[in-house]
């Protein structure tokens, strides 16, 4: 889990060099992603961790918190 | 032909005076309402001698934007549309170059608005949409209006760092409607979802044509372009038919295989552009709507919205562009070689009604790109070069090719990499910067030499940039490369750029 958090912020700190993602719970209530950081996001993610987020996965609440996506990406390399 | 864009208002208040017009997710404005309540905005600014002029619409993306831009018109005046989300910075040099006296705004801008460098007045639409109706004060204005005063100033991105505004009249608006209606065959019965924000050019599409016909629009909220399976079942929900949005928007859609969980039920008319269509997310779409009809459209904002169309009915070879096609009737393109002579590629320039009013305030932008028509020495006459090369195919349809500048589609966005490069330029720190555009990933990137981290350097971009325009990518370099002329070598940052890609696998 620790692995993909880092590996996770590594790819968000690049997205937006300038947030803190760490401790936030409503990047996207907040506006913190949008559109363009949701697309780029969800496919440098099945990339780094060879998995398929569904569109019926990407919803604010597995969007809204790093643990939250942790925890999808985690619960999505289980089902290999 | 009507001469005002708000005969169609007129005409459509009197048989469809209780349907909805236009709505969001909450409420929903009839053509009852939008009349009544855009001659009380025309009124307001009558009463106030206030004729002629640019009046700011600085406002959430609601329905009421859109009514408040009809009561800009009704006043004989025209809307400067501004994103409610765009830095302080830009604003005020859109202030500074429209010198409007005047800005509508809503509850939640007001607060804004009043820390513009402004010392006009800021009036809240509600109250202001309350104004008892003047019938002959704004029956007199009508009187006296022509078809080419202006109806709006748009603004888009410049390459020295200043937003142009472009400005378009009623003739060439009512031009558009009626040449668009006719290709996408909009009726009474259309139900659109608005994508494009307000305060570009690319709504003209659904507004317009709303009255013309008494259609109905939706607009749809903007968190929804992040969550396919909720926007489709947005479109559902409310039985949309019709969608003319960016390339962007629907492939966020098909990209994650929405269509496996939900399919949009209604939709039968699909229209796009502004950027490329990847072929495998179109087949997607094709596949998924085999009864629909897709129309790619093209046409720059000084053309007045779109200009060219092509409606897909051939298969198209895997890695084949889709054509642009040819212009809509009343429009002519003409491929213009380095010579000013016609050839088969060339410089695509519009002639016709279509073509802008030219950039506001700005002559000397407006002289190097709104010509005359150099095939025609016998008499004036004003045509557009859009910087884009274009040439035809073996079908005889016009095709794009590539652009003469650095300015680039981005998420359905019109962006000079030279405007995010000045401004990047005059942060303090900077030594030097370039930008280049990764089209397969979408991707702003940005090379800079400087004592400043990317972060305080994006941090501080934000405060004078829309979110659009800033870099998806930032990275810190000892030197910058440059060409033999002195220029930053964007060739070979797009070659770093390449390998670096390859070598680390992100980015």
């Amino acid at each position: 889990m620790e692995e993909i958090k880092s590996t996770l912020l590594e790819i968000l700190s690049e997205l937006h060099p300038d947030e803190d993602f760490e401790g936030c719970d409503t990047l996207v209530d907040s506006k913190i992603l949008d559109s363009f950081d949701i697309i780029s996001l969800v496919s440098e993610i099945n990339d780094e961790f060879e998995i398929v987020i569904s569109a019926d996965k990407i919803v604010p609440q597995n969007f809204n918190s790093v643990e939250a996506l942790c925890e999808l990406i985690q619960s999505l390399m289980d089902e290999d | 032909m009507e001469l005002n864009v708000l005969s169609y208002l007129d005409n459509i208040v009197k048989k469809a005076p209780d349907k909805v017009a236009f709505a969001n997710e909450k409420e929903g404005f009839t053509f009852r309402e939008v009349y009544t309540q855009s001659r009380s905005i025309g009124t307001y600014l009558h009463n106030r001698g206030y004729y002629r002029k640019p009046v700011v619409v600085f406002m959430d993306k609601h329905p009421k934007t859109i009514l408040a831009f009809f009561g800009v018109i009704a006043a004989g005046c025209f809307y400067v549309p501004i994103d409610e989300e765009m830095p302080q910075s830009r604003i005020d040099l859109i202030l500074e170059n429209c010198k409007a006296e005047y800005i509508i705004c809503d509850e939640s801008t007001r607060e804004k608005a009043k820390s513009f460098h402004f010392d006009g007045t800021i009036c809240l639409y509600d109250e202001i949409a309350e104004t008892p109706e003047n019938a002959k004060a704004l029956s007199e204005i009508r009187q006296k209006a022509l078809d080419i005063d202006p109806i709006y100033i748009v603004f888009t991105s410049g390459s020295t760092g200043v937003p142009k505004g472009v400005a378009a009249c009623h003739r060439s608006v009512i031009d558009y409607i009626e040449q668009l209606s006719e290709v996408l065959q909009f009726d009474e019965n259309t139900v659109f979802a608005n994508q494009t924000p307000l305060y570009f050019d690319a709504c003209l599409k659904e507004i317009y044509p709303t009255l013309k016909f008494g259609a109905t629009t939706y607009i749809v909220p903007k968190s929804l372009f992040m969550f396919p399976v909720k926007l489709v079942e947005f479109l559902n929900e409310h039985k949309v038919n019709t969608v003319c949005w960016v390339v962007s928007a629907l492939t966020m859609i098909s990209a994650f295989g929405t269509f496996q969980t939900i399919k949009p039920e209604y939709l039968r008319t699909i229209a796009f552009g502004s950027e490329v269509f990847p072929m495998k997310q179109f087949r997607i779409w094709r596949k998924t709507l085999p009864e629909a009809s897709f129309t790619n459209l093209y046409g720059p904002t000084e053309g007045t919205g779109m200009c060219c169309y092509y409606h897909i009915e051939r298969e198209l070879a895997e890695g084949e562009p889709i054509p642009i096609g040819g212009p809509f009737r009343n429009t002519e393109i003409l491929l213009l070689n380095e010579e000013n002579k016609q050839a088969k590629e060339g410089e695509i320039c519009i002639r016709g009604t279509s073509v802008t009013l030219g950039y506001y305030n700005n002559p000397e932008k407006t002289g190097e790109s709104f010509v005359q028509n150099p095939l025609n020495t016998a008499y004036p006459e004003i045509i557009y070069r859009t910087g884009d090369i274009g040439r035809y195919n073996e079908h005889g349809e016009l095709v794009f090719v590539s652009r003469k500048d650095y300015q680039i589609k981005h998420m359905g966005h019109r962006i000079e990499l030279g405007e995010i490069e000045a401004n990047v330029n005059m942060i303090g720190g900077i030594k030097l910067c370039g930008c280049i555009y990764d089209e397969e990933k979408g991707k702003i990137v940005l090379y800079y030499v400087g004592d400043i981290s990317s972060k305080e350097l994006v941090k501080q971009l934000k405060e004078k940039l829309p979110r659009y325009m800033i870099p998806n990518y930032v990275e810190q370099l000892e030197e910058i490369p440059f060409t033999a002329n002195g220029k930053i070598n964007r060739v070979s940052l797009k070659d770093k750029y390449k390998k670096e890609k390859k070598h680390n696998g992100r980015n």
